[in-house]
C-alpha cells in the first residue's frame, strides 16, 4: 500500500525519513560491488512480482512480495525495496516523494525483520520447516506492513484511525495470500537452488571476497 | 512505466540523455530532480484548499511542456486516487465539525470533506509534477543525475541494474505466464492458483540469480573496476538558472500566499 504526499504530518514524514536513510546505509554495508549484478537482477525480480495481480473472489490484489525479499536480500532488501518504490514513484506515480522514507521503512523493515528470524529455517534441509518458515514470513511481513501503515496514520492524526483500522482489516486475506505463494515460492527455491537464500547474505561469517 | 518495462525501447546514446523534445526535456536532469523536490516541499506545507489550485495548475502546464503522453499520464493518477478515495470516504466521518450532509445517519463534516480534498489536491499536483519532470527522462539519466547529486554511487548501481533488468525479467515473467495458460492455467483464489504462483515467482528468482552470475563474469572479463562512467556531460546553463528562479519565485509567492489566506480567517 503506498501513502500519497500530503496525508501524513510533517514529524511522520521527517521521522520516516531519517528512519529510511538509516536503513539504507545499514543495506548498502551490507553490499558490495561483488554483489551488485544478484542484488540488481533480483530487485528487478521483486519490482515484476510486485505487478503481478492475484484474484481474490470478484476482485484481485497485486503482490508485494516483502517477506520473501527479506528471505533472500537480507538487509540489503532496504536499497531494493527503496530503488523499487523509486522507481515506481517516478515512472508510475504510485506513492510519492515526501513521503518516500515512509513508504520505504513499512515495506522494507517488516521485510529486514523477518529475513532475520525466518532464513534460517528457509534455507535449511527440513523441507516441512522450510515451507512453514515461507509461510510465516510472507505473511508477517504483510501484516507488520499494515500494521506499520496504520501506525503513520494514526501518528499523523486522530481522524486517520478508522483508515488505520480499515488498513489492516483489508490486508488480513492479502496476508494468508501472500504466506501461501511466498511458502510455494520458498518450497522451490529450496529444492532447486537453496544457494539463494545465501547469495547475498553469507550463512556464517566468512573472508570477503576480493 | 513504458520506457522501464518496454524491452524493445532502443537506449539513448550518454550524449543525449536528458535532452528531446520540448521546453522541460532541454533542462538539465539535476535541476528538474530538484524542482520537483522543491515543489513538493512547499505543495505539502501549504493549509489553504483556495491556494492549493495553484500548484494543481501549475503541474498540469509542466505536464503539457513535457509532452508527456497525457492519456497515459492521467491512467496512472486514477492508481493514486485509489488510495486517496479510500481516505476521502473515510475522513469527512471521521473529523467532528459542523455536519454537511448524513449518511445512513452518520454526520460528514466539512472539516473532513476540506481536509480530504486538501490531501487528494496534493497528492495529485506532487504528482503529476514528478512525472512530468522526471518521469520524463530516460531512466539512465536519473541515475547518473542522482550520482552527480550526491547518491551513494552504490545506490545508484543498484538503480541502474534494477532499471536494466526490469524489462528483461518482465519479458521472462510473461513467457513463463503464456506456458502456463497454454497448459490450461487459469488464476483463481485456490491454492493450486497460488502454489503455480509462488514456484513461478521462486523460478524467477532462481533464473535472475543465475543471469547475474553470468552478468558478473561478463563484466569482470571487460574489467569493471566498479566506478560508474558518466560519459554525459550535464551542465547548467542559463536556461537551467531562469527556471529555477521562476519555480522559486513562484513558490516562496504561494507560501506568502498561503499564509496570508490563511491569516485571514
Amino acid at each position: 500500500m503506498h501513502i500519497v504526499d500530503g496525508a501524513l504530518s510533517t514529524p511522520v514524514l521527517i521521522g520516516g525519513g531519517i528512519a529510511a536513510v538509516g536503513g539504507l546505509a545499514l543495506g548498502l554495508r551490507a553490499l558490495s560491488l561483488e554483489k551488485i549484478p544478484a542484488a540488481g537482477v533480483l530487485s528487478a525480480t521483486f519490482f515484476v512480482a510486485a505487478l503481478i495481480h492475484v484474484p481474490i473472489g470478484p476482485s484481485s490484489v497485486h503482490l508485494i512480495m516483502n517477506g520473501l525479499a527479506g528471505l533472500v536480500l537480507g538487509w540489503a532488501a532496504f536499497p531494493a525495496l527503496f530503488v523499487g518504490l523509486l522507481l515506481q514513484a517516478v515512472f508510475f506515480g504510485f506513492g510519492g516523494i515526501t513521503v518516500l522514507g515512509v513508504n520505504t521503512v513499512n515495506i522494507a523493515l517488516p521485510a529486514v525483520l523477518v529475513g532475520l528470524l525466518l532464513r534460517r529455517g528457509a534455507r535449511g534441509a527440513d523441507r516441512r520447516v522450510a515451507a512453514l518458515s515461507g509461510l510465516l514470513a510472507g505473511a508477517l511481513a504483510i501484516l507488520l506492513t499494515a500494521l506499520m501503515v496504520a501506525l503513520v496514520l494514526w501518528l499523523s492524526g486522530n481522524e486517520f484511525i478508522p483508515a488505520a483500522k480499515l488498513v489492516v482489516l483489508a490486508h488480513l486475506p492479502v496476508a494468508v495470500i501472500e504466506g501461501l505463494i511466498c511458502a510455494a515460492a520458498v518450497i522451490l527455491i529450496n529444492r532447486v537452488k537453496p544457494e539463494l537464500f545465501s547469495a547475498l547474505v553469507p550463512p556464517a561469517p566468512q573472508v570477503a571476497l576480493r | 512505466m513504458g520506457h522501464v518495462l518496454d524491452a524493445t525501447a532502443t537506449p539513448t546514446p550518454p550524449d543525449a540523455m536528458g535532452a528531446g523534445p520540448g521546453p522541460v526535456r532541454a533542462l538539465d536532469p539535476r535541476t528538474r530532480i530538484l524542482a520537483a523536490g522543491a515543489f513538493a516541499l512547499v505543495t505539502v506545507a501549504i493549509d489553504s484548499l483556495l491556494v492549493l489550485l495553484i500548484p494543481l495548475a501549475m503541474a498540469g502546464v509542466a505536464l503539457l511542456a513535457a509532452r508527456l503522453p497525457m492519456r497515459q499520464t492521467l491512467k496512472r493518477m486514477v492508481a493514486v486516487d485509489g488510495f486517496i478515495l479510500f481516505l476521502v470516504v473515510l475522513l469527512p466521518f471521521s473529523v467532528p465539525g459542523e455536519a454537511a450532509f448524513y449518511l445512513f445517519g452518520w454526520p460528514a463534516s466539512w472539516a473532513g470533506i476540506a481536509q480530504a480534498g486538501a490531501i487528494a489536491l496534493k497528492a495529485n499536483a506532487i504528482v503529476l509534477m514528478l512525472l512530468a519532470l522526471v518521469g520524463s527522462m530516460e531512466p539512465t539519466a536519473l541515475g547518473h543525475a542522482l550520482v552527480r547529486l550526491r547518491v551513494p554511487a552504490l545506490l545508484v548501481h543498484l538503480l541502474l541494474f534494477t532499471v536494466r533488468y526490469i524489462a528483461v525479467v518482465d519479458g521472462e515473467y510473461h513467457r513463463q505466464r503464456r506456458a502456463m495458460t497454454m497448459r490450461a492455467f487459469r488464476p483463481g483464489t485456490n491454492w493450486h492458483s497460488l502454489r503455480s504462483l509462488g514456484y513461478l515467482i521462486g523460478m524467477l528468482l532462481v533464473r535472475a540469480l543465475e543471469r547475474s552470475e553470468r552478468i558478473l563474469q561478463a563484466m569482470k572479463c571487460r574489467g569493471f573496476t566498479g566506478r560508474l562512467p558518466l560519459l554525459s556531460d550535464m551542465r547548467f546553463r542559463r536556461r537551467d538558472a531562469l527556471f529555477a528562479a521562476l519555480l522559486l519565485a513562484m513558490l516562496t509567492g504561494l507560501l506568502a500566499l498561503d499564509r496570508l489566506h490563511v491569516g485571514a480567517h
